[in-house]
């Protein structure tokens, strides 16, 4: 069957009145949390999984992929109006965004954020949805090896590639990568690193480790930080954009869209590199370069489509490869696993209807996120209201939830706090925190693949490089660690730390 | 977040903290490596030799660590404000332990308190009684109507019933 037919029949599924529910849950919460600062999408995803273990798995995954696409709508509320990123792919959009908003044009701001993220989200969609059997027909000839590599790369592009440092990237991983080997291995069913403690059997908690990284770290930093807020920008005016925005958007528009969803879908990094690319790209071809920095309209429509193009993208290589290249993608695969689910190529032909009702979904999502964020603009805005006190009181009470929710023991909340205040110190020293949670959950199923390709070959390491896809995928891998290094040394590190992304 | 930081060019003492940091984590590792069964089968690589190419990556990244501390590459951080962090971790750790004494709604009460003054909301009482509000009506949606299972105390039987 082609993709059309199985869109249609996903169709199906995504138009239950139970299923609309779920997605509309997930786009009201997502976009809430991508307004809020101080929450993204991905601690979001990471305090309803316990609470979504008794729910159904098909809802549960859509509200996920909502909440997901919601963050990259809402996020651009709060760099427009507040210049404090909602979540760590809207950091381009405050540039221009909150110039705009300062000059009194903060309404076309949003509406040009909203449209933008609309188009990008349909397209990038679409694009999904005929992308992915094809990925499934070569993911099938895939063996060990080649996952192995293809998992090395997504550790090299989360943590070495972009960022400021890629030493401070890759520790971050291997300390990921440490805590994933605590518990019972996978293959030989020895314990590791549990030091006689009945509860770290099971291995650490990814919820655990996400919600303290993301809530706890995220509280006390900004808690501790010295210097006055940012000072909210009222909009004056109306949403609407002039035919001279229309002109100018929309270009931007679909080029960030075919920016963002290349790099989303590729294990190349998340939204975060593709908005900051789109911006670029914007600013190399605008017509009116004397704006660049006063409030073009173009690096806000450019840099919010291809964020929300890179979200569609990220889910290309997480269903059909089962592989994360960002934290959100990362804790969604804890949650297709919390159902007993695998995303892979088989996922596809176990699954077909999930994974197509998802898929559609997600369309239908993008036509309620576009009302939610237009013509209900001003009720996001009041979110931006509530005093930060109580806002991160709740925030901290929803992560401690979200644990003790799992597992009431005082094992687990000790590991809270101590992950939070490890999160707080790796924020304080410029440490990323994304690849520890890619690492804790990548881990393990590198190291299972690892295995296994050295099982099939008797334990001939050369067998890692002996097909052209692995050796091509190691080599590219090999390359991304060392040409950033170069760069840096020369003095072109600049560039590469601009792209630095801090959470989702 | 974590942006705009000048690397000072001077030794910088934190660096070889964490360097210290990640080469006990290595060490950590590898002791605990050494303690277990090797069972390669076929693979030739059994459940020590994971951890323990982690445990290798981590002391190659300490030594890289020290390099760049003492070549004034680590980014210094913004002044900060202790006793925020006091109240929160003090929050944190008054839920840790009085969760099972008190229950999910009080214990929780104290740790929205505690954070909001750290946020600077001043009285403590406000806070608190904020926190019992927002506690209560969590407790009622997520015990309840979602049946995730939360701690009860004194308070929640005395609202809920049993």
């Amino acid at each position: 069957m082609d993709s059309f037919s199985l869109l249609l029949q996903g169709l199906e599924t995504a138009l239950q009145p139970m299923i609309l529910l779920y997605a509309l849950v997930g786009v009201v919460l997502g976009t809430a949390v991508g307004v809020l600062p101080g929450i993204g999408p991905a601690l979001t995803v990471a305090l309803l999984l316990p609470v979504t273990y008794g729910l159904d798995p098909a809802g549960s995954l859509i509200m996920f992929a909502g909440i997901y696409y919601g963050g990259m709508y809402g996020g651009s509320t709060t760099s427009i109006l507040l210049n404090t990123p909602g979540e760590s792919a809207s950091i381009v959009t405050a540039i221009e965004g909150n110039q705009m908003a300062r000059q009194g044009r903060g309404g076309p701001a949003l509406a040009t954020a909203a449209i933008g993220s609309f188009v990008a989200g349909l397209i990038a969609t679409l694009l999904l949805a005929f992308l992915a059997p094809q990925v499934v027909k070569l993911a099938l000839s895939l063996g060990p090896r080649e996952y192995f590599a293809l998992m090395v790369l997504a550790f090299v592009t989360v943590s070495a590639t972009f960022g400021d440092s890629t030493l401070r990237g890759l520790t971050s991983l291997f300390i990921g990568l440490a805590l994933a080997c605590v518990g019972i291995d996978g293959l030989t069913g020895a314990s590791r690193l549990t030091f006689g403690v009945p509860q770290l059997m099971d291995g650490i908690e990814t919820t655990t480790l996400a919600v303290a990284l993301f809530a706890i770290g995220e509280a006390l930093g900004v808690a501790a930080m010295t210097g006055p807020a940012d000072r909210l920008h009222r909009i004056s005016g109306r949403v609407t954009m002039t035919v001279q925005d229309w002109k100018r958007s929309w270009k931007a528009w679909l080029r960030g869209t075919f920016i963002g969803f290349p790099i989303g879908s590729m294990p190349a990094g998340g939204a975060d590199v593709a908005s900051f690319l789109s911006y670029a790209a914007e600013r190399k071809l605008t017509k009116h370069p004397e704006e660049f920095g006063h409030g073009a309209i173009e690096g806000v429509a450019g840099p919010e489509a291809a964020n929300n193009a890179a979200a569609a993208g990220t889910l290309v290589p997480l269903l059909t490869l089962g592989l994360p290249t960002t934290a959100t993608a990362a804790i969604m695969l804890a949650g297709f696993q919390q159902f007993g689910l695998q995303p892979g190529p088989l996922l596809f032909i176990t699954n077909a209807e999930l994974v197509w009702g998802l898929i559609a979904s997600l369309l239908i999502a993008n036509v309620m996120l576009v009302v939610l964020n237009l013509p209900l603009i001003g009720l996001w805005i009041k979110l931006l209201s509530i005093p930060r006190p109580w806002l991160y009181g709740g925030i901290l009470l929803f992560a401690t939830l979200g644990t003790i929710g799992v597992n009431p023991s005082p094992v687990e909340l000790g590991m809270l706090i101590l992950f939070g205040l490890m999160g707080y110190g790796m924020r304080l020293y410029g440490y990323p925190v994304a690849p520890v949670v890619v690492g804790l959950i990548l881990g393990p199923m590198a190291e299972q693949q690892l295995r296994r390709a050295l099982s099939i070959a008797q334990g001939d390491w050369l067998t890692l490089v002996s097909t052209p896809v692995s050796a091509i995928l190691l080599t590219v891998s090999a390359l991304l660690i060392v040409v950033p290094l170069v760069l840096r040394l020369m003095g072109r590190g600049k560039v590469l730390a601009a792209v630095a992304g801090d959470s989702d | 977040m974590t942006k705009g930081f000048v690397p000072e060019r001077r030794p910088r003492g934190a660096a070889f903290i964490i360097a210290a940091g990640l080469a006990g984590l290595a060490v950590l590792l590898l002791w605990d490596a050494a303690g277990l069964k090797q069972d390669g089968g076929y693979a030739g690589v059994g459940p020590a030799d994971v951890p323990r190419m982690i445990a290798y990556g981590l002391l190659i990244l300490s030594v890289g660590t020290v390099i760049a501390g003492i070549k004034g590459d680590l980014p210094r951080p913004p002044r900060q404000a202790p006793a925020p962090v006091f109240w929160i971790l003090g929050g944190l750790g008054a839920q840790l332990a009085l969760l099972h004494v008190l229950g999910f709604v009080l214990s929780g009460a104290i740790l929205f308190g505690c954070t909001a003054r750290g946020f600077g909301q001043k009285p403590l009482w406000r806070g608190l009684l904020i926190g019992l509000g927002l506690a209560l009506v969590i407790y009622g949606v997520f015990d309840r109507l979602l049946r995730l299972n939360l701690p009860g105390g004194p308070l929640e039987h005395l609202i809920f019933g049993g």
